[in-house]
This record gives structure tokens, sequence and C-alpha cells, in this order.
């Protein structure tokens, strides 16, 4: 059972790697995103700190949506899907497999490469640990959340627009929690609070998305 | 005594305002060959699908070794193997990949998976990725895929799309195999399947759809 997940989740990674576009369109748009605020503002350093956390969060978050659009929707298409859901593997371990691997390709670069983009907008220094540990939760959240709406319109020609209104009101804790927390923290506060609310979104999302996923794909291929 | 596998009492299915078939019943048990046959829009990928429980019955049940579907799916999935329009094959990946990744308790070794390639016509195709392949080798690789599931049940629609004249030797010849080691088959199909030892043992007639709804 867990064999098929790791044989699962290699097959994704490396058709992933294997298509750059994967992984590096999220990523650079992240960084096109961000990088316009410094332009657009001006290069006034207290007002671009100020505003950091939130421009940065913003920036990952829709980010993570552009890239959740393809989560399921190759595989729909070319019928692996089917063969998927017809494996005798059980469906949301199947479902976790796929998140995790689309998290691997399109969160994690986008966590590592913050750092840089924190630099950027002149975000204080001692925000940077947090910065890095609610991204880590909150992509997680996010990555799991927005599966269900992957899957929810994978079916749909232009499904695109309508898993963005779909899945961004249920972004919007993670978004609150994740950008307060590098505030806090760029103020000099305590974070605990919020990065145990996080902790507590991620939780919530992977005990709960991967099985609602799976009801969505399998109403999604009844079509 | 044979084992029976599928039985199918009253289903029916309808798209819409639609029905596409109304109350057909069978049972499919091991050894058997299966066809159904049809117009095109008569509904047999429908029906096909709805066996896989891919699609939901309107009305009827679906029994799988006695144990009632979609219930018994964990079971029922075990030893189901399902061909349909699109082939489940990733382009970005060799056929060997392809073959040795898919989701079995047991993954195929590359040996077996060669091995398979070799069967099915595609010796020396196995680094390429599916991408460059043609329809009708990707549909080849789609057999090798049958050939190393250990299910008993095969369920093929229109099995032959795509294939030249030697691959629809190789299709009839091994499903004609695979009725030899006791397994079933379902398929669909316009053209003739060049069987040489025996013929369907049920053919299911699927006419125009049956109606409106009420």
């Amino acid at each position: 059972m867990f064999a098929s997940f790791a044989t699962l989740l290699r097959r994704d990674l490396t058709l992933s790697l294997r298509r750059s576009s994967d992984w590096l369109n999220p990523l650079v748009f992240f960084v096109i995103v961000v990088t316009l605020f410094p332009l657009g503002v001006g290069p006034d350093g207290q007002l671009l700190g100020e505003i950091a956390p939130g421009v940065i969060w913003v920036a990952a978050l829709l980010a993570t949506l552009l890239a959740l659009d393809g989560l399921f929707r190759e595989d729909y298409s070319d019928g692996s899907l089917e063969q998927l859901l017809l494996s005798p593997q059980p469906l949301p371990l199947m479902v976790l497999a796929k998140t995790t691997a689309h998290w691997l390709v399109s969160g994690l670069p986008l966590v590592l490469l913050s750092p840089l983009l924190a630099l950027l907008m002149q975000l204080p220094f001692q925000a940077l640990p947090s910065l890095l540990l609610s991204l880590v939760l909150g992509t997680l959240s996010l990555s799991l959340i927005g599966s269900i709406g992957a899957a929810l319109t994978v079916g749909l020609k232009r499904g695109s627009v309508l898993l963005a209104l779909l899945v961004l009101p249920l972004f919007i804790p993670v978004l609150i929690f994740g950008s307060s927390c590098v505030v806090a923290a760029a103020g000099g506060f305590e974070t605990g609070a919020q990065l145990s609310l996080l902790a507590g979104l991620f939780f919530l999302a992977l005990a709960l998305a991967p099985w609602a996923t799976s009801a969505a794909l399998r109403i999604s291929v009844e079509s | 005594m044979t084992d029976t596998l599928i039985e199918a009492k009253d289903l029916c299915v309808s798209r819409g305002e639609l029905v596409l078939f109304a109350e057909r019943s069978f049972t499919l048990n091991e050894g058997e060959l299966f066809q159904l046959q049809g117009d095109n829009g008569s509904g047999k990928t429908t029906m096909l699908r709805a066996l896989c429980t891919l699609i939901p019955l309107d009305e009827g049940e679906l029994f799988w070794r006695g144990e009632q579907l979609p219930g018994a799916r964990d079971t029922y999935f075990d030893e189901m193997a399902f061909a349909g329009h699109t082939d489940g094959l990733k382009a970005g990946l060799t056929p060997v990949e392809n073959l040795k990744w898919c989701l079995t308790d047991a993954p195929p070794s590359v040996e077996a998976c060669i091995g398979a390639l070799e069967k099915t016509g595609l010796a020396g195709k196995e680094d390429l990725p599916c991408r460059v392949l043609s329809a009708g080798q990707r549909r080849r690789v789609v057999l090798a895929r049958l050939l190393l599931s250990k299910a008993v049940l095969w369920i093929l629609d229109e099995p032959l799309t795509a294939l030249d004249v030697s691959g629809r030797d190789l299709v009839a010849r091994l499903i004609e195999d695979h009725l030899a080691n006791g397994g079933s088959v379902i398929y669909s199909t316009h053209q003739p399947l060049p069987l040489t030892s025996r013929s369907a043992d049920q053919t299911l007639l699927l006419s125009d759809a049956v109606g409106l709804a009420n």
C-alpha cells in the first residue's frame, strides 16, 4: 500500500522534472509578482518592509493557485486518472501522493526562494525563520485545500477561473494567519499562536482533503 | 462448475433525459467471452464504464462474485483490468516506465515489462517516450499492461482501434490465451475480431437509445 504511494510519488516527480514548465512557471510567477512591488511602490525601504509579509504571502498563494490547475488535468485527458480510480489502492492515499508530489514541485521551491525575495522587500532579518516556517505549513495547506477544487473542476473545459473562485475563499484563513505570523515576527513579537493555528489548519486539511478530493474525482469522471 | 464473475440485473443508465439502455440483465462466468454490439451512440462505452463502476447506475444492481458493487470495489479492482478509449499512458514516460509504475501491489520487474512489450510487438521501443509512439503503438503498450496485470476479467472498449492487421490478430490471440487460462473478457467492437478457436459466448446487442425518460 505504501509502496504504491512511493511509486506514484516517484512517477509524478519524474514527469515534472522532465518537463521544466511544471516547476519553473509558478516559481518565475512568484518572483515577478514580488519584484513588481518595489517597482510600483517605490524604493521606500520602510514601507516595503511593512508590506513585505502580505506581498510575499499573497504572491505565494497566487503562484500555488496557478500551479493547481495542472494537478489532475493531464491525468484526466490521457486516461491515467481512470486507471488510478480503477486501481486496487486506496484512492485517498493515491490522492495524497499526487498532492505531495505537486507540493514538492510547486510549493517547496517557493519556500526555498522566499528568503531572497524577503531581502528584496527589506523584510527585517529576524522575521525570516517565521516566514519560512509559515510558508511551509501554509503552502502545504493550500495544496491540500486546492486539490479539492482541482478535482471538482478537472472535467470542465475552462475550469481554471472557476477553480480560482472556488478555492480562493478557502485560502483566506491560511493567508490571514500566515501573513500575521510574519508581521508579528518582524515586529519582534511571539509567533507561537499563529504558527499553532497554521499547523492546526494543515492537519485539518490533511485529515479531510484527500477524502473530499477522492469523492470529487469520482464525480468528475462520471460525465 | 465455473464461478459467476459478474451478475447484472436490470441495468439502466441515462444521460439527462436520454435513456441509453434499460433493463439489461446478464451473467458472465469465468472463461467466457462477452461481446457488446451496437451502433455509434448506442451506449456501448457507457455500458462498459458502468460495469467498471465509473458511471453510477440509475437503476439495477451489479454483483462481482456475489458481492454488490460499488461496495465490493476493492476486491473487484484487484481482479479487473479496463482499457478504454484513452490509453492511460503518460506521454513523458517510456513504455517500460509506464508499465513498471502501474499501481498494483506487486509492480512488475523491468525484465517482465520488456518481455511483455516484446510479446506485443514493441521490441526496441522500450526507451522512447510514449509521446513519439503512434496511436497503434500506444495501443500495444496498453495490451502489454493487460498482459502484466493479473486480472481475471478484462473489460476492453474497442480494442481494435488504431491497430494494423497484425495488431488485430495479436488482440485476438491475447484474448484467446486469456480465456484458455480461465479469464473472462467483455469487449465492444465494430470490426469482427479475428478469433480462430472460438467465438463469443454471449452477445448483447444495444439498439438505438431506448427512449426518453418520463
